[in-house]
């Protein structure tokens, strides 16, 4: 008996969304784990970016919870390296969007020390405001 | 004799910060091996990190804004280049793809325009260039030529990060097997050594709130730059610089054991090798003491 994978009218509607705003296809994923190989963050992420992608496919919401969108730092060696020629980098940000569009911000300013706010380059400050703020 | 380069810089903000001593040592090298950089007028924040969503073209109007100061550099005959050069690997990346989706959209190009209604309509007409792919046409081998104090027995880590080489079609050379900064290294007479972690990423801004994370990325990286032998580290982001430098002091809190290792611009070596005086070189502007090794090595 074969067993068949149903998405919800939900999780299609996310998996639409996230593959909007990436501009990737993310269904032409086949699971090689290039990304997840080389990924300089792999280790301090809760799921890996080959199950992002997994996840985001099956239309997974849940997918948001996890921290591995926040982590992903675009340093773009999965972009690079896909054999499918998706960018893994787009769909992290497109993930991330997701939430930061809810009015979340995902940094606080007042956890800046006094020494760092005197010593970090201004790309480090900005950047970071980019990524974490809505 | 060739005729002097003569072309529109972008410095980015943190050259103009904390990382002056970048911007000082390239442009004084810079007058010596045949690139005079003109600053653009009123130039703007690039945004440091490229949008990567398909919606958010207003995202893209801050880099497009500094083509428009160089279109106008053009037109007023200050420059004999058509492109810009930029000098901090972030701000590279960034232009390099908002000029990129623009020249290759005219729709969003049109949509910026309109947005811009107070300013001249950008052309598309200016490339984008960095230091190292400059030195690389002026030729290294030219350069070799102008070296007054060849950095014999300087053993160099080549760090690229991210910014310069990826993607492939923003990178200056390729993605996995670069090899400029080892030219360059080889052009003012010192040693590169080949590694592991050379574009591998620094962290980052995660350095802002999660510093845990640029702490062990960091020490990966100076590690396996001394496991290959090398006794410095050079770069070309200001980023990376901040994250490899200044953030061994974290590192040697956390390990006692860890040995520091000095982190230079690669045009403060350039400087270095011109003759140029230690003003320009801007030492002191590295937060591991770099004098050490180069007094060792009878450079300064």
């Amino acid at each position: 008996m074969s067993k068949k994978i149903k998405l919800t009218d939900k999780g299609v509607e996310f998996l639409k969304k996230v593959q909007e705003l990436s501009g990737e296809i993310i269904t032409l994923c086949e699971q090689c784990g290039t990304c997840t190989g080389g990924c300089p963050y792999v280790d301090q992420m809760d799921i890996t970016p080959s199950q992002i992608m997994r996840k985001t496919m099956l239309g997974q919401t849940d997918v948001l919870d996890s921290q591995t969108m926040w982590i992903c730092a675009s340093c773009f060696t999965c972009t690079v390296r896909c054999p499918r020629m998706l960018d893994v980098s787009k769909v992290s940000e497109a993930l991330r969007q997701v939430k930061l569009r809810e009015a979340v911000d995902k940094i606080n300013i007042d956890g800046i020390s006094d020494e760092d706010a005197k010593e970090l380059p201004s790309i480090a400050v900005v950047s970071a405001f980019r990524k974490f703020t809505g | 004799m060739k005729k002097n380069i003569k072309i529109s810089y972008f410095p980015g903000c943190t050259l103009k910060t904390t990382a002056k001593n970048f911007e000082r040592s390239a442009v004084k090298a810079g007058g010596l091996i045949g690139i005079e950089m003109v600053e653009l007028s009123k130039w703007n924040c690039c945004g440091v990190v490229t949008s990567l969503t398909s919606d958010d073209l207003m995202k893209h109007v801050a880099p497009i804004r500094n083509f428009v100061r160089a279109e106008e550099m053009k037109d007023q005959g200050l420059v004999n280049d058509s492109r810009m050069l930029i000098l901090c690997s972030m701000c590279f990346n960034t232009m390099k793809r908002s000029n990129k989706r623009v020249r290759e959209n005219a729709e969003d190009l049109k949509s910026i325009n309109d947005f811009m209604y107070l300013e001249k309509d950008y052309n598309g007409s200016v490339g984008v260039v960095h230091y190292l792919e400059l030195m690389a046409e002026i030729g290294f081998d030219n350069i070799a030529g102008k070296i007054k104090k060849q950095l014999k027995g300087l053993k160099i880590a080549p760090y690229y990060g991210c910014m310069l080489l990826r993607p492939k079609d923003i990178g200056i050379d390729d993605a996995e097997a670069p090899h400029i900064i080892e030219d360059f290294i080889g052009s003012v007479g010192a040693e590169s050594v080949g590694w592991d972690a050379k574009s591998r990423c620094c962290g980052s801004y995660h350095t802002v709130n999660n510093k845990d994370i640029v702490v062990n990325l960091a020490k990966g990286i100076i590690e396996n730059a001394r496991l290959h032998g090398a006794e410095a580290l050079i770069t070309s982001c200001p980023l990376c610089a901040f994250n490899l430098d200044n953030r061994q002091k974290l590192i040697m809190e956390k390990d006692p054991n860890f040995r520091p290792m000095p982190v230079f611009y690669f045009t403060q070596l350039l400087a270095l090798a011109l003759g140029l005086g230690e003003e320009d070189i801007g030492l002191e502007g590295n937060f591991i003491d770099t004098k050490p090794l180069l007094k060792e090595k009878n450079l300064i």
